[in-house]
């Protein structure tokens, strides 16, 4: 039960104003402000408070992208992982590069480095998929607890408090796992100017999708990406049968 | 013998000649290697994030002091010992690297920055700049981290600007082992937190020449835990409210010998060289701060209708945009381009820098005062941040050198050294033969400059061509200059000194000028390096250009008209019959 593996993806700025790109092939992100996804960051938290609490000995930080992911990587070395794996991925195949190929990569690096837990965050607020964590585990064929809210490890299993639509939900599953972590599982801590320096001297490996066996050719093709409608002015009326009446105009009764 | 003419590579120095030394000003320096310039990027975020999201200043404003969780958050940052040595507990930064994370505090909170800068800008950066290494190691470790505060000294009751006239003492004991510090000083910032204090007291010293004993400053390290350190309660301000300021008296503080800082008798220049190398961290805050309340201008300014159209489509609220811009522009770009010459090994910036204080404490001031006069009656009230910004910025006109007495210090510092260039000329005419090409070439100079021709004096090779339009301002600005100099000099002499309505009006010119070339300078690589900015930056630089030299040339033609030696005159006249009659002078228009 030693080593957790966190999932952190790079991505548009949550506060940035993303803009379509004038081809509809995607939006803009040449010199646009990128940072670690927000869930990402609760992953990392997480991640970086079971150790605290030497339930783990190390947490590997893992990225699939650019060149660029390793200053992701690098954020979550500041934030108290020991190491970090960059998956290099570029260009057209990192354009296309979804949460299949990237559960295949976290399958097989689960494996390779004997991890007891794999904590992702539940999404990326560039795609929105939800996907990853899930596909993860069932790569795996490991336990799945999603959604949480609250993780607690009870000997060599864990306890998940999960968000769903009706409440909350309370699981326990066995070790090895894959847990995706929600909005209120935790505050992430601020990378501190001598955490980022003692960051620099944490190691991170550089590999390629093929040097763990991984096809990350896409099965799905984006046609096309527009901005959402402008939102229409809207009307006010005077009375309820004034209401109605252009109810019945717009064909919507 | 041959009399070479003393070089210094300052830009400021030779402007003062009617030289142009464009070694420390072309091209923009660019001092950060690969390894620097990544770890600052990564510094930046978690310092936003950190002012964005904990640290409240209107709390910080009410309280009229930074909330303790703010200061915790702080310390476990790393923010108190940005320049100390890695191996002594510090994040090592340069000086550009400080100016990148000053610039962020600057941005969001004036009152912590002077906390933070009144700490380890001039606090504590005398250990740094003239500490031995036993001093560094006992002291700059906890002050680095945060555990220890520390506070500059030097100001008291009766010696503000007139520095040299402090009446601290230091006396040394019988047994020869410490000094015994007595005194009072006012205004502190950090005064009631620090616990470690770099005084400036006055002693008799031996003058090695004459035998004399003469008073002289010393700069001392003292601990509040030698005893004898008390302070005042925090005086309530204008502005920078978070910020404690206080009175410190020291009554027989025992200083042992080991903590003089710097050399016996040499604490004036210790004094002048802390103010003098944080200097540039003042700028680079305020580009900062002037940037923040611009995009709450231009907010309201695109948004806010009136008389059916957005008012940012008006000409008056244009014109006053354009000017936040220029301004926020030429400070940025002296604040950079100084620390980046003080990080190339340049040890000849003290006039640049005085001129970046000058400049970025009115720029912002007006910025502010702009922003709120675009924002309108919202930008009057306390909700919008805005006021508080103002109040916070008045005081950076008046601390770390007035900028009056700054100006003078420029102002004088180039006649100085354009003395000793016609001092050196003068010693060359003694022998003229031995000297025969350098005096040719300094008639010829003269002979050129007088009848209006250029001396050959050029920028090009230096700035991007399509700036040349604005070079050739710029050299025939600095030509005009050289010569306003020379005759100043010619007319009055050592009595320099005591014109300072003259002063002023040099200083202004050569802020403006240096305010030019730094433009130029960062346009011109914009320019060349083909950023999707290049085009605004060219007219930002264009426009400030113009307008730059006509103040220029106006002040050029004001030294020389015989009506503004009149108007000299009688600003003397008003102001002696005001202070005989206390106040104003004439009677009330209705008699009573």
């Amino acid at each position: 039960m030693s080593r957790v593996l966190v999932g952190v993806k790079r991505v548009i700025d949550y506060a940035v104003k993303v803009r379509v790109k004038p081809d509809h092939s995607g939006v803009v992100t040449d010199g646009v402000k990128h940072s670690m996804n927000p869930f990402c960051e609760i992953a990392v938290e997480e991640a970086v408070k079971l150790k605290e609490k030497k339930l783990f000995k190390e947490v590997v930080a893992v990225s699939c992208g650019p060149a660029q992911a390793t200053e992701t990587i690098r954020t979550a070395l500041a934030m108290g992982c020991d190491r970090g794996i960059h998956v290099e991925v570029t260009g057209k195949d990192y354009e296309s590069l979804g949460p299949l190929q990237v559960s295949k990569i976290f399958a097989a690096l689960a494996k390779k480095e004997e991890a007891s837990l794999v904590i992702l965050g539940k999404q990326a607020i560039d795609d929105d998929c939800n996907q990853t964590g899930q596909m993860t585990a069932a790569l795996l064929d490991w336990p799945q607890g999603t959604f949480a809210s609250e993780v607690e490890i009870e000997g060599d299993k864990v306890k998940v408090v999960r968000e769903i639509d009706g409440g909350l939900e309370t699981i326990k599953i066995n070790m090895p796992a894959v847990v995706t972590a929600d909005l209120r599982l935790n505050t992430p801590r601020y990378a501190t100017l001598p955490n980022i320096m003692k960051a620099k001297k944490k190691k991170i490996a550089n590999m390629k999708p093929a040097d763990l066996g991984v096809d990350i050719v896409s099965r799905l093709e984006v046609l096309r990406v527009d901005e959402p409608p402008t939102r229409l002015a809207g009307v006010k009326v005077e009375t309820v049968d004034d209401l109605v009446a252009k109810l019945k105009e717009s064909g919507t009764i | 013998r041959n009399l070479t003419l003393l070089e210094s590579q300052s830009f400021a120095v030779n402007m003062f000649k009617g030289q142009i030394n464009p070694s420390q000003v072309f091209p923009f320096p660019s001092v950060l290697n690969e390894e620097q310039t990544q770890f600052l990027q990564e510094l930046v975020p978690p310092i936003s994030k950190f002012f964005e999201e904990v640290n409240d200043p209107m709390k910080n404003d009410s309280l009229e002091k930074v909330e303790d969780s703010t200061m915790e958050g702080l310390k476990e940052m790393g923010a108190f010992g940005l320049q100390v040595p890695t191996d002594l507990g510090g994040v090592g930064l340069t000086n550009t690297q400080y100016a990148r994370l000053v610039e962020i505090v600057g941005k969001h909170d004036l009152g912590v920055g002077i906390t933070l800068g009144a700490h380890q800008s001039i606090g504590f950066k005398g250990i740094l700049l003239f500490g031995n290494s036993a001093q560094k190691e006992k002291y700059l470790p906890k002050l680095a981290s945060g555990e220890t505060l520390a506070a500059f000294c030097l100001t008291e009751p009766s010696s503000g600007s007139d520095a040299a006239s402090i009446r601290t003492t230091a006396t040394l004991s019988p047994c020869g082992k410490h000094y015994l510090l007595n005194g009072g000083k006012i205004w502190i910032s950090n005064g009631g937190l620090a616990e470690i204090f770099t005084v400036f007291a006055k002693m008799p010293i031996k003058d090695e020449k004459t035998g004399e004993m003469k008073d002289k400053i010393t700069a001392f390290i003292v601990e509040r835990s030698f005893g004898g350190v008390t302070h005042g309660p925090p005086e309530q301000k204008m502005g920078i409210k978070a910020s404690n300021t206080a009175e410190v008296y020291f009554d027989n503080v025992p200083v042992p010998v080991e903590n003089v800082l710097g050399e016996v008798g040499g604490g004036f220049k210790v004094a002048m060289s802390i103010l003098n190398n944080g200097r540039f961290g003042m700028a680079a805050a305020l580009s900062g701060t002037m940037k923040g309340v611009i995009s709450q201008a231009v907010d309201h300014a695109a948004n806010r209708v009136q008389f059916g159209s957005k008012i940012h489509t008006y000409g008056v609220i244009q014109e006053k945009l354009a000017r936040m811009a220029m301004l926020q522009y030429v400070t940025e770009s002296m604040a950079y381009m100084i620390s980046g010459n003080m990080d190339s090994g340049s040890k000849d910036y003290h006039i640049e820098a005085a001129i970046s204080k000058i400049f970025a404490s009115e720029a912002a001031w007006e910025v502010a005062d702009e922003c709120i006069q675009v924002m309108g009656g919202m930008g009057f009230m306390k909700g919008s941040g805005v006021e508080r910004v103002m109040r916070d910025l008045r005081i950076f006109r008046i601390f770390e050198g007035t900028n009056d007495i700054l100006r003078l210090f420029v102002a004088l510092n180039g006649f100085q050294d354009a003395g000793k260039h016609l001092k050196s000329l003068q010693k060359a005419m003694k022998n003229p033969l031995g000297n025969a090409g350098l005096l040719a070439g300094e008639v010829t100079k003269r002979v050129r400059r007088r009848a209006g021709l250029s001396t050959g004096l050029t920028l090009q090779g230096s700035i991007h061509p399509e700036l040349s339009y604005s070079g050739d301002l710029a050299v025939n600005a600095i030509e005009h200059f050289g010569v306003t100099i020379e005759n100043m000099l010619f007319k009055h002499g050592k009595n320099i000194l005591h014109e300072q309505f003259v002063l002023k009006r040099v200083a202004d010119s050569a802020i403006d000028l240096y305010a030019m070339i730094v433009v130029l300078s960062r346009a011109s690589r914009s320019l060349s390096q083909g950023h999707a900015s290049a085009q605004h930056e060219k007219i930002l630089c264009e426009t400030w250009c113009v307008e730059a030299n006509d103040r220029i040339m106006k002040n050029v033609r004001d030294l020389k008209s015989n009506s503004t030696t009149q108007i000299f005159k009688n600003i003397k006249a008003i102001s002696a019959a005001m202070v005989e009659n206390g106040g104003t002078v004439s009677p009330h228009p209705l008699g009573f």
